[in-house]
């Protein structure tokens, strides 16, 4: 073929477009862009070695349910982190709430044993789990474990999909269908409402943490039914009350691995 | 030329519409009107340097809301060596309350609109 000027500059312009096209799309491979989320990655979250603490929540099945009617905890709760108010099952926002026993342990469900369990309600939350399937959904990383073992939300990054609510097999996350704002009765100034389409949850009182204070739900407990604490710490209260009793976890089977632990008592 | 009246009145009443916002503003006399500052009575500085803060207030803001929520730290400490809460209520708010008065002079003036406010609650009323 003849080259004259006409077909050099054509060569010439097409290997400069395949150069732009193909040069970023590598980079994006070589610095592991998708790396975070990608599949087949290790089940491990992201826990560094050597951190010191995981917070964890032990539940006294006995001494909550001989309080029946009781809603100190998810009143604590829900008013320090302005949590609405919605009067409607398919609307509404909860971070700690209550559920008839057998629907916490299905597996729990043979005749004659738990009896005196049956029927009664169960404080239930975001289980912070070891292996939590919420956060490997999460398109933005708006929900992601921390290394103290907190599965966290970062509303600032959550842009409502609700792969998360699809992923967690506790139903603990909730979705502002509407503004909350006017479902609030007393806006806690300490705490950032949320608004319209981000989802929610429990965050083991992060903030709270922060400050050395306790859950909100544990100091409002009339009947100290919820103890709090480092499970990496042996002397803790909370590792004491798991060496001592049957315990038991929710749904198990599935390997999320809650660090919500559930127990009679003595 | 053909229809060189109609042209050029067409061509004058374009640039009365096009100049409409110079002209009106100057009529009303907001011309050259510059957001008013409420700044804080007693208080000194800012957590940086105003200057500085001007500019660069938005990626600050980020930057502690990223530090606060994902690594969870809260302590800021500034270039003169002070150490802030990382708060846009309890900190930015806390000097520069009500926000109506400082903030937003300036964000209605450039229109820019933090929908940081859905969220944050302003201590100093919505
Ligand atoms: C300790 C009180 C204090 C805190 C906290 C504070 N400021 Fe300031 N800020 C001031 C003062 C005083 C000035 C005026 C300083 C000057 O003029 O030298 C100022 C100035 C500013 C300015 C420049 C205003 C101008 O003159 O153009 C901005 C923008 C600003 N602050 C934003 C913020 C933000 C955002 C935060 C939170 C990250 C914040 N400030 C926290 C006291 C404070
Ligand atoms: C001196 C004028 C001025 C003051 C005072 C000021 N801002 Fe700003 N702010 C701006 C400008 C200009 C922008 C940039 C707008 C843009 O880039 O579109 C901005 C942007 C922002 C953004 C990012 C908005 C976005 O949509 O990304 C945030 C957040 C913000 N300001 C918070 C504050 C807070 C909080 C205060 C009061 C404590 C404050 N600003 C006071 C001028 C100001
Ligand atoms: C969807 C609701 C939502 C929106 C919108 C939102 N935030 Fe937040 N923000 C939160 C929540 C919830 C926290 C966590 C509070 C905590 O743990 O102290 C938080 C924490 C923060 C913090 C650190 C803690 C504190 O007390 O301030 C900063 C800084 C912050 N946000 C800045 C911003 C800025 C700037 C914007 C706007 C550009 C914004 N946020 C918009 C919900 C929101």
């Amino acid at each position: 073929m003849e080259t004259n000027r006409r077909v050099f500059l054509k060569v010439a312009g097409l290997a400069t477009l395949g150069f732009m096209v193909t040069k970023p799309a590598l980079d994006v491979f070589a610095r592991g862009q998708f790396g975070e989320a990608s599949v087949g990655e290790a089940l491990d979250p992201p826990h560094e070695v050597g951190t010191t603490t995981k917070w964890g929540m032990a539940v006294n099945l006995t001494a909550c349910s001989e309080k029946d009617g009781c809603t100190a905890c998810t009143d604590a709760c829900h008013d320090y982190h302005n949590v609405p108010d919605i009067d409607n099952k398919e609307e509404e926002i909860k971070w700690i709430w209550t559920a008839p026993y057998e629907k916490v342990f299905p597996e729990h469900g043979n005749e004659f044993i738990e009896d005196d369990l049956r029927g009664s309600e169960v404080m239930v939350l975001c289980n912070h789990c070891e292996h939590p399937p919420c956060i490997k959904v999460c398109p933005t990383r708006a929900t992601w474990k921390r290394e103290d073992g907190i599965v966290m939300m970062d509303f600032h990054r959550c842009i409502g999909c609700r792969y998360c609510m699809a992923g967690c097999p506790y139903g603990a996350r909730s979705f502002n269908w509407k503004d909350p704002r006017p479902f609030i009765k007393e806006t806690n100034p300490d705490f950032p409402t949320r608004t319209r389409g981000v989802v929610e949850k429990c965050n083991f009182c992060a903030k709270r943490l922060s400050k050395g204070l306790q859950p909100a739900c544990v100091e409002a407990c009339p009947e100290k039914a919820l103890t709090f604490g480092n499970l990496l710490d042996d002397h803790s209260e909370l590792r004491e009350i798991l060496a001592t009793h049957t315990i038991v976890r929710r749904l198990p089977e599935l390997g999320t691995e809650p660090n919500v632990y559930y127990y009679k008592a003595d | 030329m053909y229809d060189a009246g109609k042209i050029i009145s067409g061509i004058i009443i374009f640039f009365i519409l096009v100049s409409f916002p110079i002209w009106i503003s100057a009529a009303s006399g907001t011309i050259g009107d510059v957001p008013e500052l409420n700044l804080p009575a007693d208080e000194e500085q800012c957590v940086e340097d105003a200057e500085w803060m001007r500019a660069n207030h938005m990626d600050l803001l980020i930057d502690w809301r990223e530090t606060v929520v994902r690594e969870g730290v809260r302590v800021y400490t500034a270039s003169d060596g002070k150490e802030y809460n990382m708060s846009l209520t309890d900190t930015c708010l806390d000097c520069h309350s009500p926000k109506a008065e400082f903030c937003d002079q300036c964000h209605d003036y450039v229109a820019a609109v933090p929908n940081c406010w859905s969220c944050h609650v302003d201590p100093g009323g919505s």
